[in-house]
C-alpha cells in the first residue's frame, strides 16, 4: 500500500545547470544546436545569453522523479518549456525542482513537478506518474 | 508555412537504434543520474528528435526556426542496453497560434514488435 497522500509536498531538489554540463548534453544527446553552447550565435539570433536545452532542464526534472523509485519506475513525463534557462559564462545556474502528489492510481502516484530558476518558473504543466510499489 | 495536408504524415525511420550500454551511461552522466542500469525516462528524445528533424524538414518547415514548447513521454517499459528501437513519426496536428506555427509530432518507438515507449513533441516554429 503506498504511503503517498493527495496533496503530500514532496521534498524539493536542486540541481546545476551550467556552460560545461551543456556540452555533455550536447555530446550526450546529439542536439548540437549552437544556441547552448556559443554566446555569439545564441546573441546573434536574439537570445540573452546561451540557453539550457529544454530537455537538459526536463532530464534534471526527470532525476528527480527517477529518484523517488527509480528510473524504471517513471511511467510518464510531461512539460511544457514555459522560459529558457539562460546560462552566463563561468556561472552554475541553480534550478530548485520541486514536487506534489496530485493522484493515486493504484500502485502509482501522479506528481505536479515544479521546476524554478530563481523565481521564474521554467517548466509548466510538468507531470509524472511513479509507480511506487 | 507548412499546408495543412501533411497532417498524418508518417516517417519511419530506415534504420533501427542499437542502445548500448555506452550510450545510456553517457546520457546518464550528462544529466548527473547515479543509476545507469536503464535509460532515464527522457533518454528517448535522443532518437526522436531527429527523427523529428527529418519529418519536418522533408515537409518544408525551416528548423533553423523550432522552438520545443512541450514534450510528453509514454514509457512502457525502460529502454535498456541491447534494445534495437526502430522509431516511426506521425504529424498529428499543425496549426497557426499568433502568427506561429505549431506542429505536435508523436513519435512510437518499437524494438521488435514491442511499443518500448511512445513521445508527443509540440514544436514552435516562430514567425
Amino acid at each position: 500500500m503506498s504511503n503517498y497522500l493527495v496533496g503530500q509536498e514532496l521534498p524539493p531538489q536542486s540541481f546545476t545547470i551550467n556552460r560545461e554540463l551543456l556540452i555533455g548534453y550536447a555530446n550526450a544527446s546529439g542536439d548540437q544546436n549552437p544556441i547552448h553552447q556559443d554566446e555569439a550565435f545564441a546573441k546573434s539570433v536574439g537570445l540573452e545569453n546561451v540557453i539550457a536545452h529544454g530537455m537538459f532542464t526536463m532530464a534534471l526534472a526527470g532525476r528527480y522523479a527517477s529518484a523517488i523509485a527509480g528510473s524504471s519506475a517513471v511511467k510518464e513525463f510531461s512539460a511544457r518549456f514555459l522560459k529558457p534557462v539562460v546560462v552566463p559564462a563561468g556561472v552554475d545556474v541553480e534550478l530548485i525542482v520541486s514536487g506534489k502528489v496530485v493522484e493515486i492510481l493504484g500502485s502509482a502516484i501522479k506528481l505536479e513537478i515544479t521546476a524554478m530558476c530563481g523565481d521564474i518558473k521554467v517548466l509548466g504543466m510538468s507531470k509524472a506518474v511513479v509507480e511506487v510499489k | 508555412m507548412l499546408s495543412p495536408d501533411i497532417v498524418g504524415r508518417t516517417f519511419v525511420g530506415a534504420n533501427s537504434f542499437p542502445v548500448t550500454q555506452e550510450s545510456i551511461t553517457e546520457f546518464c552522466r550528462a544529466i548527473g543520474e547515479p543509476d545507469f542500469s536503464v535509460a532515464p525516462p527522457t533518454f528517448s528524445i535522443k532518437i526522436t528528435l531527429a527523427e523529428s528533424e527529418t519529418l519536418l524538414k522533408d515537409s518544408g518547415l525551416d528548423w533553423n526556426r523550432v522552438v520545443h514548447g512541450e514534450q510528453r513521454f509514454e514509457i512502457n517499459r525502460p529502454i535498456i542496453a541491447g534494445d534495437s528501437l526502430r522509431c516511426s513519426s506521425t504529424i498529428e496536428g499543425a496549426r497557426m497560434v499568433a502568427g506561429n506555427e505549431i506542429v505536435s509530432v508523436r513519435s512510437d518507438l518499437h524494438h521488435e514488435s514491442e511499443l518500448v515507449a511512445s513521445s508527443w513533441s509540440t514544436l514552435v516554429v516562430r514567425a
